[in-house]
């Protein structure tokens, strides 16, 4: 049976790893190297760099990462944030990332998911989707409308139209993050990930919102999440990834528990 | 020596790196020479079936790497889109394939089942191989799949997974094995099944 996949997810910020609370307020907390390998080591089942700068020099330092990495860990890691345009994709690829996530980027430029797609098959090519909750509207007859530029600008988009969108554009999966519940460790946006999980017919990541166990069990339940993104609960020591995937085992979910 | 056959097929250097960092000596080639000189041959990649086979027909990769298995005897490898080409046909753009084994490869049916089928499922041993030395029974490695294999012949499946039906996961004979899931990206049970390839003599 395919098993659960639990996926810390590391913000890098000029080469170091960085978390902040409804995407202010950054600490940096770490080498994403170590943190990567260390996260491998102990049954993680794929590792997510975000990068959130922004400059074109730090972009190089982000790719100095990807392929450090490479030489680390061997199972698959996605690269995401500074993803823009095709030779962006290329790079990280080329780097040694089995994936690429594309954000507000697929947003003003949606050909880019299909170009990715093509080049290098769909399952390279992550759709990832920063959403909120707003009130339910002709516009958003969801209530969950597409965010772009770190949660900044409201793109008048419905969160389910643009899953349909990503997945017939050829997305191999989509990534759901919600800012409304980013950082809070009070859980995931359980509603959200599941109409979307029920719209598509490729996997579902849900982001934003995991602070303990439990958390990743409703989703992965009710919320029908295929893969579930942790950062604040295993970054700060609160729980380790073996821990949740106990809990999570102990209750009768399919977890992949042999990674020695 | 071991040559990593590049066909154009998607992230090879994974498994290069892999392999390298086991400690064997490895090259990414498309030289005839090269691949003739090499004791081994590992046949990775992602992608489609239709545009892996036209870059082996154009290449002429197709009749060497067929020589190499079938008349040189050379352990063989092949990983995800790899062993979907060794058969004789594949459904994934109506594609006529090597033929290096009996049977055909087909696409999930499309109830319920999220395609392509991406993450950790577990592969039931079915017999015996070194391939498995130290990999424990139902351990989960890593697939991205929305084809499968179906051999003629019952008696080369070595492996199989659930995915709304059990379908074939691995396959030996011979000097050939395969596997659809990724050993290279299959964590440490993976680098020990590369490991078991590397060391293995048929």
């Amino acid at each position: 049976m395919l098993t659960k996949r639990i996926i810390p997810c590391l913000d890098v910020r000029a080469g170091k790893v960085t978390k902040g609370i409804a995407f202010k307020d950054n600490v940096d907390i770490g080498d994403p190297v170590a943190m990567a390998k260390k996260y491998y080591e102990e049954g993680a089942d794929e590792i997510v760099f975000y990068d959130i700068t922004a400059s074109s020099d730090e972009r190089d330092i982000m790719i100095d990462v990807v392929s450090r990495t490479a030489e680390e860990i061997y199972i698959p890691y996605s690269v995401g944030g500074g993803i823009r345009n095709f030779d962006d994709m290329r790079s990280a690829l080329l780097a040694g990332a089995e994936k690429v996530s594309v954000n507000s980027a697929a947003v003003l430029n949606p050909d880019i998911i299909a170009e990715g797609a093509k080049a290098f098959g769909s399952q390279c090519i992550v759709l990832s989707m920063d959403v909120k909750k707003v009130d339910v509207s002709d516009e958003i007859p969801s209530g969950y409308e597409i965010f772009i530029n770190g949660g900044r600008k409201a793109m008048g988009i419905d969160a389910i139209d643009w899953c349909r969108c990503g997945e017939r554009l050829g997305a191999g999966e989509l990534v759901v993050n919600s800012i409304d519940a980013d950082g809070a460790k009070t859980g995931y946006e359980i509603n959200l990930t599941r109409m979307i999980a029920e719209t598509v017919g490729i996997p579902v990541i849900a982001s934003g919102g995991g602070g303990a166990p439990q958390h990743l069990y409703e989703v992965f339940t009710d919320g029908k999440a295929d893969a579930a993104i942790v950062a604040s609960m295993i970054h700060f020591g609160t729980y380790t990834i073996p821990e949740i995937k106990y809990y999570l085992h102990d209750r009768g979910l399919p977890i992949r528990m042999n990674y020695h | 020596m071991i040559a990593i056959i590049d066909y154009e097929a998607g992230n090879l250097t994974s498994v290069l790196r892999a392999v390298r960092r086991l400690g064997f000596d490895a090259v990414i080639t498309q030289n005839a020479n090269v691949i003739d000189c090499a004791e081994r041959l590992i046949f990775p990649g992602v992608g489609a079936a239709g545009a892996a086979m036209e870059v082996l027909r154009r290449t002429g990769l197709d009749e060497l790497v067929t020589t190499q298995v079938q008349q040189k005897k050379k352990p063989f490898l092949a990983i995800c889109i790899g062993i979907q080409i060794i058969f004789e046909h594949s459904d994934e753009d109506d594609v006529d394939c090597l033929g290096l084994l009996q049977g055909n490869v087909k696409r999930f049916a499309d109830n319920q089942l999220k395609i392509p089928q991406i993450g950790w499922n577990q592969v039931y041993h079915v017999r015996d191989h070194p391939i498995f030395h130290e990999v424990p029974d139902q351990t989960e490695l890593y697939f991205v799949n929305s084809y499968y294999c179906e051999p003629a012949d019952r008696s080369v499946v070595i492996g199989e997974t659930d995915y709304g039906i059990r379908f074939t996961s691995a396959v030996a004979k011979d000097n050939m094995i395969a596997t659809q899931f990724h050993l290279e990206k299959s964590g440490p049970v993976g680098l020990r099944m590369l490991k078991n390839f590397c060391e293995w003599q048929p």
